[in-house]
Order: structure tokens, then C-alpha cells, then sequence
């Protein structure tokens, strides 16, 4: 996540300190994602020098120090919101590669490969589950936080069910090995935003 | 204590050459207020499992028990009077009855059971507002969303004092919050010291379980380890 544009987001609502900001940035991102101090006063002094931001200057630097946005800060942070972020290179997923190579070994039983990997999602999303439970009425944050894991590594745990019977079918009726002018998978797509 | 147990249970549909073993030497057991979810890919033997644990059908091979009591050993009258009793079952398909409204199809089992109709409708009743549908309680099924059918169908599996829950598919096809909704309610009536089986494909409400057992052609292949506390996410580092 942009620190830069999530400060810009807490300064939006009204001027604030430092250390204020440090917190409140915790707080909102459900206290998942920790940041280090020293991370907030850089960003906030990049965020000055490119005139998004202004501090009192009578203050010295620290944890007194307020902060407010500009015309110029609110217009970067607009943008910002309504740009989607990248998503259109496939991630180097290691989970898939792990799968990939061992569909290809002899003498490994991909399916149980396979089971390993979503027994160990499932238990990672019973704890989220749990968490969620024990947390979600109380935050809303934290609650859109823990929502958007438990449907990562749902898709994951999907596409292993999807892996294992697509390889399962393969077995029985085995494919052609790759040829030459096959499409290639795709580095990049396209999409107009 | 154990609400249910299979010991080596088999299952084989059909003989000769048109034999499917749907379960093979299945060993399962739930305690009281355990929720458990099973896992697998269609036509694993998921339903298979559930309706020979809830007396629908007989195993092949193996022991089936219910609070200690082997149903081999019961007669007729006393398996469906354990059907009506001790066991809540919720249908892959819901399987209400058209002709009744929801609060008749909720206090059915009960009324079957010899409650006199009044008592049974309250019972009825008290099911469907826990479940918030008590404004819809002399609806018919068609005049339903597939969400409050689905309820309906919860409240129906859980109506008197059951103490063992199984549920084939219980969110079908619905969307996220409903079927956060379905395994809170099957949660809850767990907390309440009912065991319960739910049967699902999808990770995110077998999450909700206790444990979660995998089944692949008939066999348990693989189970959750007990959980970790909440805080092992919060930490730091992440993946262990
Ligand atoms: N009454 C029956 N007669 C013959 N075969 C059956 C019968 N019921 C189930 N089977 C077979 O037994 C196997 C297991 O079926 P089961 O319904 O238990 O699968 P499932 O895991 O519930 O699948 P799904 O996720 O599709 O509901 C399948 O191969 C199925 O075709
Ligand atoms: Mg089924």
C-alpha cells in the first residue's frame, strides 16, 4: 500500500501531528500492515517537497510537527483512488511453479503435492476466519482487510481444485506436448482503463 | 462426547460391473459442540458420507453410531424416530415442501414426533426468528429468496434439541454474506453443544469448521491440523 497516498487520505480529513498520523495510519489498515516512524516523517517531508503537503514551520521537526493538505495534495490524492493498480503482468506465483514442477517429476504424486498446499491454506483460513469472527463487528477496516485475504487464498485453494482435476483428467487422456506456435502466456495484457 | 462415529464405513452403489465404492474404510468422529467440515471434489462421496452418518442409507460395510448407539442395531421405528429426534439434516437441494409455509416446514419434524401442533408451531416459530424470518413465516417456499429458503431449511435442521447437525452444501449458491450468515448460525448452534457435519466445496465456509477432513475417491485423505491461537497471524513475520 502507498503510504504516500494514505497520508494524503488521513490529512484530508483535517490538519494533523506526526505522531497522530502514525497511528491513525495503523489503525486504519486494521493494524496489519505495521510502519515504521521513520517512514512517516520521510514520506511526509517528500510529500512537502513536492508541494502536496504544508507544516507549520515555526515547529521544528518531530512529533509536534502539523501537517495539512494542499489544493495540489487533494488533486494527487483524487487521481490516485480512481487509478487501478497494476495487475496486468501474472505474479511469479511460487505456489503455482511448485505445482508446475511437480506435475512434470517422476516419481511425484502431484495430487499429494497438491493436498499439502491447500491443507495449509484451508488452516491459515480457519485462523482468518476465527479473527474475523472475533474482530469484525468492532472495525470495519479490519474487516475489509480480513475479507480480502480469505478470498486470496480462496482463489488459491480454488485453482488447486481446478490444478488437481485438470491433472487427473490429463492422466487419463494425456496432452500433446507443448509444440512450436503455441500462443505463449502472456508477459503484459492490455486493458483500457 | 462423541456424537458421531464411523468406524470403517464403506459404501458401494451397485454391483458387477456398474460397481461404485462412493466410500471406502471411512473412520470419523464428532463431539459434541465439534464442528466439522468435509472437503473434496464432486462425486468424492461427500453426500455419501453424510447420508449414511444420517441413517438415510446403509453402509456397505462398517459401523455407524449416534450418541453411543450403533444403528445397525436399532430397529426401523427407532432409526426414524433418531431421524426426527437427535438428527438435523439440511438437503443439497433444501428439499422443502412446496405445499407447506415456512413455519409448517420448520415444525414438521417436530410435530411428527407427537408435539401437539400448537407447541410445535411455537417451536416452529422461535427457529425462524432466531434465524431473523420470523416476517416470513407463512410464506410458501416459491414465495422465497433462495437465501431465506436456505434458512428455513436450517431452521428446520435445528428446531427441538438436536444434537448432531449435518448440512450437504448448506450455502448452495449464495453470495458471501449469506453464506457467512448460514455458518454462523450452524457455528452457533455447535456453541450450543450440537456436533455438526457440513459438507461443502468451498474453502471459505469450510473455514468456519473446527477441522476440516479431505475426502478424494472415498477416503479421507488428509485433515487441519487443531488451530493456532488468532495472534500467530498478527505476528510479523507471516508464514510460518
Ligand atoms: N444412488 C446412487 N446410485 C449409484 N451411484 C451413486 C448413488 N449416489 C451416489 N453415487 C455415486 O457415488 C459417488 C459419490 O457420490 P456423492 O453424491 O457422495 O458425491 P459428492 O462428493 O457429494 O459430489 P458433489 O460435490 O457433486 O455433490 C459418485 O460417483 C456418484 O455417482
Ligand atoms: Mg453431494
Amino acid at each position: 500500500m502507498s503510504v504516500r497516498h494514505a497520508l494524503l487520505a488521513l490529512l484530508s480529513e483535517g490538519p494533523k501531528y506526526g505522531l497522530q498520523l502514525r497511528h491513525e495510519f495503523e489503525a486504519r489498515t486494521g493494524e496489519v500492515w505495521p510502519l515504521n516512524v521513520g517512514q512517516v516523517y520521510t514520506t511526509l517531508q517528500r510529500l512537502e517537497r513536492d508541494g502536496l503537503v504544508e507544516s507549520d514551520n515555526a515547529v521544528e521537526e518531530g512529533p509536534q510537527k502539523g501537517f495539512r493538505i494542499t489544493a495540489d495534495g487533494e488533486e494527487e490524492l483524487a487521481a490516485w483512488l480512481r487509478t487501478p493498480p497494476d495487475l496486468s503482468s501474472p505474479p511469479r506465483d511460487e505456489l503455482v511453479i511448485k505445482v508446475l514442477v511437480a506435475s512434470r517429476l517422476p516419481g511425484v504424486d502431484v495430487h499429494e503435492v497438491v493436498q499439502a498446499h491447500r491443507r495449509y491454506l484451508v488452516q491459515l483460513m480457519q485462523e482468518w476466519t476465527r479473527l474475523k469472527e472475533y474482530a469484525a463487528d468492532r472495525d470495519l477496516s479490519f474487516a475489509l482487510v480480513v475479507d480480502a485475504e480469505l478470498f486470496r487464498l480462496d482463489s488459491l485453494v480454488r485453482w488447486l481444485d481446478a490444478a488437481d482435476g485438470r491433472i487427473k483428467r490429463a492422466a487419463v487422456e494425456p496432452v500433446a506436448p507443448a509444440r512450436p506456435g503455441l500462443p505463449k502466456i502472456p508477459r503484459k495484457v492490455e486493458v483500457r482503463p | 462426547m462423541t456424537v458421531l462415529e464411523l468406524r470403517q464405513t464403506s459404501k458401494t452403489y451397485g454391483a458387477g460391473p456398474t460397481e461404485v465404492p462412493a466410500l471406502r474404510h471411512v473412520d470419523l468422529s464428532v463431539d459434541e459442540g465439534e464442528l466439522v467440515a468435509v472437503m473434496g471434489p464432486s462425486g468424492s462421496g461427500k453426500s455419501t458420507l453424510l447420508t449414511i452418518a444420517g441413517s438415510l442409507e446403509e453402509p456397505t460395510s462398517g459401523e455407524v453410531l449416534v450418541c453411543g448407539r450403533a444403528l445397525s442395531g436399532m430397529s426401523r421405528n427407532e432409526r426414524s424416530r433418531l431421524r426426527r429426534r437427535v438428527i438435523g439434516y439440511v438437503f443439497q437441494d433444501f428439499n422443502l415442501l412446496a405445499g407447506l409455509t415456512a413455519v409448517e416446514n420448520v415444525s414438521l419434524p417436530v410435530e411428527l414426533d407427537g408435539t401437539s401442533i400448537k407447541a410445535a408451531r411455537d417451536l416452529g416459530m422461535r427457529a425462524l426468528d432466531e434465524l431473523g424470518l420470523a416476517d416470513r413465516a407463512t410464506r410458501f417456499p416459491d414465495e422465497l429468496s433462495g437465501g431465506e429458503r436456505q434458512r428455513v431449511a436450517i431452521a428446520r435442521a435445528v428446531v427441538g434439541d438436536r444434537q448432531l447437525l449435518l448440512a450437504d452444501e448448506p450455502s448452495g449458491a449464495l453470495d458471501s454474506n449469506n453464506g457467512d450468515a448460514v455458518m454462523r448460525l450452524i457455528r452457533s448452534a455447535c456453541q450450543r453443544g450440537v456436533a455438526g457435519v457440513v459438507v461443502t466445496h468451498d474453502a471459505q465456509l469450510a473455514s468456519w469448521a473446527d477441522r476440516v477432513v479431505f475426502l478424494r475417491d472415498g477416503r479421507i485423505v488428509d485433515q487441519t491440523l487443531p488451530p493456532a491461537g488468532p495472534e500467530s497471524l498478527l505476528a510479523p513475520s507471516g508464514n510460518p
